[in-house]
């Protein structure tokens, strides 16, 4: 216990002094959570559209009114023939094309149906599918509209209307969702690189053989590596819920101390991770780009942007044996939804598990005889 | 003057041979890497209070066999002991009994002299009490009073080895283990650096060094040299040069090296 008194004393004293390591402790989280977010926004809000009115009609000419007045939409150009209005498809300037065909207001009239054709740029899904349900609905209101317009008799046909209550995100606001998620993942980065690159320093300095050839034992040395980057950890944790609170309003419902207590059982099995990859590596670049290889994988399969439920099977299997989708599914429970303990037991439980694991798996490859 | 009073003294000492007690045993050790054999089948005994010399060229193996004798590798076969401890099994006691000095610089570049002393003899679990009396004395020493809150990074190549020596043997070690402890420094700090591994020798610590400076070699008390892996030949500098006829340890080195064919 002396000896990682000693061990401590260094860590910090080495840590303190470079520069760049306590610049990221506070860059990295106002950066990553002050800027992400805010561009990573999947909320439709522009949506390009070319016309081509064939019918010049008072109808047709109060449709386009309408979808002018939506709000959603930004209207390019009116254009005399759909091929022309094509080219600002292919071109990309255009997201949507809607073609009124020239017998819109008659057929609407007399037959109480009429056609329109919409051409939609399918690239970007999100704001494709967005886009035409938008104007869908604009065109089913401006329907209802028209037959109240025209005073018919007919028999309104019985509409089960759905009421949407969102929970626990209001406003249904994407950074509130994003938010908890890219914290989790900069504690994941932080935490998955720091110490093995760190050890894998003392490798290219030669220093780690002075320390092998000491009488320190292989728990005391990764130990007086793992407490320094874990208050480093919480530190930037903290920050980062603090940017949280000030830019987005993001104030957590949950229990503190208990965010506290998972995220400080995170950062010991991903610190964990970072060690075990130091035992693996000889020099820094082999252990950035081992732990880059599985930040990558953390980031895309952890259900931090997409949905884990809508993935194939064999990717959820990979999705669930990854500590970060616990861990980021966890901080948005309790940041967002205020879940209790006995919600989030089971994570709690899962993440004990990898912390144990990978340090155990770091102390048992560290050899200090080779 | 000190260093050659200090040799006869010592050679005396090794003469009478009721004082003989060997802290490291070697027997046929031997370490291969893949079909290259990098020790081969080396066998002597080191005793207490000696200064161990092993010399050799570049690549000859100098460095794998005390890599092996202070538990930082495992030899492939032959026994060895060092402070009465198996290379084998007991690698964390001979940790314990050893100080280590590497060729390369070894002590943290972004902590103190006085904060490298304080890390590595805590490692070695000396009182911190007897940390704070005993390093500020040992700064006094070797003259680094303005230098002790700097960097270690900022001090000169030969004031960083004679640090780095301080520090390997502040706990107090039976054997201190010294490769190549002298390289690029001149030839005045050398001296100095001698002195203090004379100094250390007095205490009874064992000191056993690699070098290949062959005026170094005429200090030990014996000296091993090394060719392609094995010993060949293993003696008292005096002895050595009168048994292969020459003047200095320089020209039996040539003499025996000459038959290397490892290419470094």
């Amino acid at each position: 216990m002396k000896k990682l008194r000693f061990l401590l004393e260094k860590e910090f004293k080495q840590i303190f002094r470079d520069k760049s390591i306590v610049a990221m402790i506070f860059v990295l989280p106002i950066m990553q959570l002050g800027i992400l977010p805010i561009a990573m926004d999947f909320e439709v809000k522009q949506v390009n559209i070319v016309i081509i009115d064939n019918d010049h009609s008072p109808l047709s000419s109060k449709l386009i009114n309408k979808i002018g007045a939506s709000g959603y939409f930004k209207l390019l150009a009116y254009e005399p023939s759909f091929r022309q209005g094509l080219e600002y498809l292919k071109s990309s300037e255009a997201d949507i094309v809607l073609e009124i065909p020239n017998s819109f207001e008659k057929n609407l009239i007399k037959e109480n149906a009429a056609k329109v054709n919409l051409t939609v740029d399918a690239i970007n899904g999100t704001k494709s599918s967005m886009g035409s349900s938008y104007l869908t609905s604009v065109i089913a209101d401006f329907n209802n509209n028209i037959q109240i317009f025209q005073n018919k008799n007919i028999v309104q046909p019985v509409i089960i209307n759905i009421e949407n209550s969102t929970w626990f995100n209001p406003y249904a606001n994407y950074s509130w969702f994003i938010v908890p998620g890219i914290l989790a993942f900069l504690l994941t980065i932080f935490a998955g690189s720091i110490s093995a690159t760190n050890i894998v320093r003392e490798k290219e300095m030669g220093t780690i053989e002075q320390i092998n050839v000491s009488p320190i034992k292989k728990w005391q040395f990764l130990l007086g590596k793992l407490i320094p980057f874990w208050v480093m950890g919480m530190i930037i944790l903290t920050i980062g819920l603090l940017v949280g609170i000030i830019f987005y309003k993001i104030r957590p419902i949950g229990s503190i101390p208990m965010m506290y207590a998972l995220s400080g059982i995170y950062l010991i099995a991903l610190l964990g991770f970072g060690l075990f990859i130091a035992t693996i590596s000889n020099n820094q670049l082999q252990a950035m780009f081992i732990s880059f290889f599985f930040i990558m994988i953390f980031a895309l399969m952890s259900g931090l942007f997409t949905s884990i439920e809508s993935m194939p099977e064999w990717a959820r299997i990979i999705s669930h044996s990854l500590p970060i989708t616990y861990f980021i599914k966890a901080l948005r429970m309790i940041i967002l939804k205020g879940s209790s303990f006995a919600d989030i037991q089971y994570i709690f439980v899962i993440l004990i598990g990898y912390a144990i694991g990978l340090n155990g798996l770091a102390i048992l490859n560290y050899r200090k005889t080779t | 003057m000190n260093i050659t009073e200090a040799n006869i003294t010592n050679n005396n000492g090794l003469l009478s041979k009721e004082e003989k007690e060997p802290v490291i045993i070697c027997k046929d050790l031997t370490k291969k890497f893949g079909d290259f054999v990098a020790v081969d089948h080396i066998t002597f005994e080191v005793n207490k209070g000696e200064i161990f010399g092993f010399l050799g060229a570049n690549g000859a193996g100098k460095t794998t066999a005390m890599r092996m004798l202070s538990g930082l590798i495992y030899p492939t076969s032959g026994q060895a002991s060092v402070a009465g401890f198996d290379v084998y099994h007991k690698q964390e006691k001979i940790k314990k009994n050893i100080g280590y000095m590497s060729q390369r610089f070894s002590l943290y570049d972004n902590l103190s002299p006085l904060e490298n002393i304080t890390f590595y003899g805590g490692v070695y679990g000396v009182p911190r009490k007897e940390i704070k009396e005993r390093s500020r004395l040992l700064i006094e020493q070797l003259g680094l009073q303005n230098e002790a809150n700097k960097l270690v990074a900022s001090l000169p190549l030969g004031w960083k080895q004679k640090l780095a020596f301080s520090v390997a043997i502040f706990h107090e070690p039976k054997i201190v283990f010294l490769d190549e402890p002298t390289g690029g420094v001149d030839p005045i700090t050398r001296r100095q650096f001698w002195d203090m591994i004379y100094e250390a020798a007095s205490r009874g610590i064992t000191i056993f060094v690699t070098t290949h400076y062959m005026d170094e070699a005429e200090y030990c008390n014996r000296i091993t040299i090394m060719v392609d892996g094995k010993i060949e030949a293993l003696d008292t500098p005096g002895n050595l040069k009168r048994i292969y006829n020459e003047n200095s340890i320089n020209d039996v080195f040539y003499k025996l090296a000459r038959k290397a064919t490892r290419e470094e």
